[in-house]
């Protein structure tokens, strides 16, 4: 095992500092943080996240460097985790060859080129390995002595130590509600790309795509190149995002339609058999087209779940798409030895069609961690000032563009989030959960407008309030659109609602995950219910306080 | 009392818009009087918002008031708290059916039932338990409720009743006239009192100290963690395996236990980063008294700051320097007796003694001898810093 010599050195390095110590362990609260540790099962110079154009190139330029590196991507994703719209919104439509995982990772291989290279290189690459939580010694986790990130393959989870970690955690899809939005065949078109390109598993004929961003053009032309019919664009601005690419889809026979919205999902059980379009403005105006699947492109945003639980700076900045962590052009974060790269720094129409864009800012990435590490540069570690957001009026408007568009034509059963069935209207009049007794006078007369009056709108009050974003797709599906739809109606700038926060697990794991969990004996020893203050729950009070 | 209404003041200001502050506020709303209460962030953001929910807690001289009350609360305050009675701890192993006793004990003692079950019992009363699970207690009452939406449920009950409440608003400092406080100094101006109150948790310390007086508390977080719903089983409210939790109405279980973290006294801002290492482990002893449970998945994590006294016992009372002040702090276990220490509190304000319960072991003078070095001597002190042992070295 190459990580032996590091152990220990590790190990040489903690007996000099026990001697020192020992005294105060002796008196410190046993049942406390103090002088417990992990079980840190391995370790790497530096960790790559996620194996898309930005963390391969992050990788092969930092084995280029001399660093060792260990990449890991948590794709192949299985069926199961697939299905719960994880970790992005797979609306149901992959294909059974999902469940091979064997062929779904030679696949994932032949996907990219640079996989070839990176396993030439001698790059530690590990697939189907998710990072589930970032962790650095800070304030509440003193305890916590080095870097460490929790990995998973879904049966286990252990701890990783890194000294320099980038993390390249790619995009995610923006939800959409509107009626029929929970039917199979409604789906994301992260996960609509990814299972067309980096799968070949995209089990979808005929497609309706909503969104004519960048991301819409172009998963749009590669579906129609392997076979795949788009039977309209639909865009609720007055005009398409990404006018060329939409010209070009135009002038290929594809009916776009703007100032427009999806009106309705239609189908059963089996999935989707059609979408109705309706003209915003004019309710009248329908029309009905015949599809298997819609695609929703209307957003899409970074994916910082990670970034946001390892203590980054998180910025919220429309041009880039939404929340993205501050970053400086080498992509340091404000955590030391952390580093961003590609899509999680931020999404631009340029980064959407080329993905040499993410690739170069991966490279930067290496060449700054790769410097920092010669340096031993996380003591002084400058925290990079967030770029100034040049609050993009544009894309600002296209987001309460389409929050407007989906009140217009939600119902009562419309559930933005699926997971709690939590609707519009529940979320404007912050109504308690369905399992509870919702028509109390007090309640009722209680709403976001009550709540505004109390203080700046927060997400994560009105989640805990109405369970909207509390369920087991972690609130992908909803949490920006909750966002939008609390902005536009409280008329709120969505610059001034704050991030809802992430937590740990950032993909939801098992139970039986954790349960063959390797412990550190200290911490099995002094496992307490509570604070183990012996007088807390006795009585009487203890003499020596009467 | 005095009764009035004024824009710049209350007949009493609260500091501290948790559950112990919120419970307050709110009898003293109930008993007409002019109330304020004064919240550095949103109401219930601290840990009051983020706990176990639990409220069985027969240690406690409030335990015979908050079991009256929890049953009634929902709808004196009008909107859903999720209060469901009831409580088992199981155990998996002997040892743990011996640790149960002393809280069994308790309970009799307080003069409410309490029975032992066996391994068949728990399990028709708790499904998920492990087959090898080996007994239990059974508490018929004590139960537990969803502190977020009880603590909203509080504060709306407040604004019903006429009192007010000040989010985003931190407290500078005391304008005093002699012993007494006359108005409380905040960034949103000065506002007058007749009486105050401060339940303020962590920065309950510092803001004693700013009266004359140290309410001697430290601060420390804990961590828990939250699984995707199953279905509800007869009985939500389950402890076990040195863990706490409950299976609330949703039907997600949401656990805490093991090491907390000690922060540093003077930095009330530290230790606020939501998730920690710690969940694996919390994971992984529900994974054993659960193990039916394997497949349901873990969703989120969280922690809270709570602060305690040297004893782990509450203080409520009034400051000798500053006799219309009564300072309270629950030491880290306040939320299910909230709905007792609220009264408790408001007739320590308006009466100047508790009706109900004796409150002598929550007099502030106990720690009338207590060294300046108390939380160093106790051993409740950050794991050292990397910084720290290069100095030490």
């Amino acid at each position: 095992m190459k990580d032996q010599g590091y152990y220990r050195k590790e190990h040489g390095a903690c007996s000099v500092q026990k001697t020192w110590s020992l005294q105060l362990v002796t008196l410190a609260d046993t049942r406390s943080t103090y002088g417990k540790s992990l079980e840190i099962r391995e370790h790497a110079q530096l960790l790559v996240v996620g194996a898309g154009p930005a963390g391969l190139a992050a990788a092969l330029e930092a084995v280029r460097r001399g660093l060792r590196v260990v990449l890991v991507d948590e794709h192949p994703v299985d069926y199961a985790t697939m299905a719960t719209d994880v970790p992005f919104h797979f609306g149901q439509r992959m294909s059974g060859a999902v469940r091979n995982r064997g062929r779904m990772l030679e696949r994932i291989v032949e996907a990219d080129s640079q996989f070839a290279q990176a396993f030439e290189a001698g790059i530690d690459i590990r697939l189907g390995i998710a990072a589930w939580g970032l962790f650095t010694h800070e304030a509440g986790l003193r305890w916590v002595r080095t870097r460490i990130a929790g990995l998973t393959n879904g049966e286990e989870v252990w701890f990783l130590q890194y000294d320099a970690a980038i993390l390249a955690t790619g995009r995610r899809d923006v939800g959409l509600a509107f009626p029929g939005w929970n039917l199979p065949g409604v789906m994301g078109v992260t996960a609509a790309d990814t299972l067309l390109r980096r799968y070949d598993a995209l089990e979808a004929r005929d497609l309706l795509v909503v969104g004519s961003g960048a991301e819409a053009t172009a998963f749009a032309m590669q579906a129609q190149k392997s076979s795949r019919l788009i039977v309209a664009l639909v865009e609720a601005g007055d005009t398409t995002v990404d006018q060329n690419g939409s010209q070009r889809l135009a002038a290929a026979g594809v009916p776009i339609f703007t100032k427009s919205m999806i009106a309705s999902a239609n189908g059963g059980t089996e999935g989707l058999q059609s979408a109705t379009i309706v003209a915003l403005g004019n309710s009248s105006e329908k029309r009905s087209v015949a599809c298997d699947t819609v695609v929703l492109a209307s957003g899409v945003t970074s994916a910082i779940e990670l970034l946001d639980v390892a203590g980054a700076k998180i910025v919220f900045c429309p041009e880039r798409g939404g929340h993205v962590p501050a970053t400086d052009a080498e992509g340091r974060t404000s955590v030391p030895m952390l580093f961003a790269a590609g899509d999680c720094t931020g999404i631009t129409p340029d980064k959407s069609r080329d993905p040499q864009v993410a690739a170069d800012e991966g490279c930067r990435a290496a060449s700054a961690a790769a410097a920092a590490l010669s340096i031993n540069a996380g003591r002084n570690w400058s925290v990079p000032t967030a770029t100034p957001s040049t609050t993009s009026e544009i894309a600002l408007a296209d987001r309460i563009a389409w929050a407007n568009a989906q009140l217009a034509v939600a119902d009562q059963g419309t559930h933005v989030c699926q997971c709690e069935e939590v609707s519009a209207t529940d979320l404007i009049g912050v109504r308690p959960p369905r399992y509870l007794e919702r028509n109390q006078p007090a309640t009722c007369a209680r709403s976001l407008a009550t709540l505004a009056a109390d203080g700046p709108i927060n997400q994560d009050q009105i989640k805990r309030l109405t369970r909207a974003g509390m369920g087991v797709c972690q609130g992908r599906r909803c949490r920006e659109q909750i966002g939008a739809i609390l902005a536009a109606v409280t008329r709120t700038p969505l610059t001034e609602i704050p991030l809802p926060t992430y937590r740990a697990p950032v993909r939801p794991l098992p139970l039986s995950a954790f349960a063959a969990t390797e412990e550190a004996a200290v911490l099995a020893e002094n496992w307490d219910v509570w604070f183990g203050i012996e007088s807390q729950f006795e009585e009487p009070l203890p003499k020596r306080f009467r | 009392m005095n009764v009035r209404q004024s824009t710049n003041g209350a007949s009493v200001i609260v500091v501290g818009g948790g559950v112990t502050g919120l419970s307050t506020a709110w009898w003293l709303a109930r008993s007409g009087i002019d109330v304020m209460v004064i919240e550095k962030g949103i109401v219930g953001w601290g840990a009051s918002g983020r706990n176990g929910g639990g409220a069985t807690h027969q240690h406690s001289p409030l335990f015979a008031e908050e079991q009256q009350l929890w049953p009634q609360m929902e709808e004196l305050l009008g909107y859903p708290t999720e209060y469901r009675p009831k409580r088992v701890r199981l155990a998996i192993s002997e040892q743990q059916m011996q640790e149960a006793k002393p809280g069994f004990d308790r309970m009799l003692r307080q003069g409410f039932p309490a029975e032992w079950l066996d391994a068949k019992q728990i399990r028709d009363l708790v499904p998920l338990a492990a087959e090898h699970v080996v007994g239990g207690v059974y508490f018929e009452r004590g139960g537990h409720a969803n502190p977020q939406r009880t603590v909203q449920a509080y504060a709306w009950a407040v604004q019903d009743l006429g009192g007010r409440i000040l989010q985003h608003t931190r407290v500078m400092g005391f304008e005093r006239r002699a012993d007494s406080v006359t108005a409380v100094r905040t960034t949103a101006g000065d506002f007058s009192c007749d009486q105050l109150v401060v339940a303020a948790g962590p920065q309950t310390g510092l803001l004693s100290r700013l009266l004359g007086t140290e309410v001697p508390v430290a601060p420390a977080r804990a961590d828990m963690i939250v699984t995707e719903p199953l279905p509800l089983m007869p009985i939500g409210g389950v402890d076990g395996n040195s863990l706490y939790g409950r299976q609330t109405l949703r039907g997600n279980l949401a656990y805490g236990g093991g090491p907390h973290e000690w922060l540093r006294v003077s930095n009330s801002s530290e230790g606020q980063r939501p998730s920690s290492p710690l969940a694996l482990n919390i994971a992984k002893r529900l994974s054993e008294i659960f193990p039916k449970a394997r497949h349901i998945r873990i969703i989120r994590s969280w922690a809270g700051i709570v602060e305690n006294t040297p004893d782990g016992r509450p203080v409520i009372d009034r400051l000798p320097t500053a006799i219309n002040a009564v300072f309270a702090t629950m030491s880290s276990v306040g939320f299910g007796l909230s709905p007792a220490s609220g009264r408790a509190i408001c007739e320590l304000v308006m009466q100047g003694k508790c009706s109900f319960a004796d409150l002598s072991d929550f007099r502030l003078s106990r720690f009338g001898n207590l060294s300046p070095s108390w939380r160093e001597e106790l051993g409740w002190i950050p794991p050292e810093s990397e910084g720290n042992h290069a100095s030490a070295a």
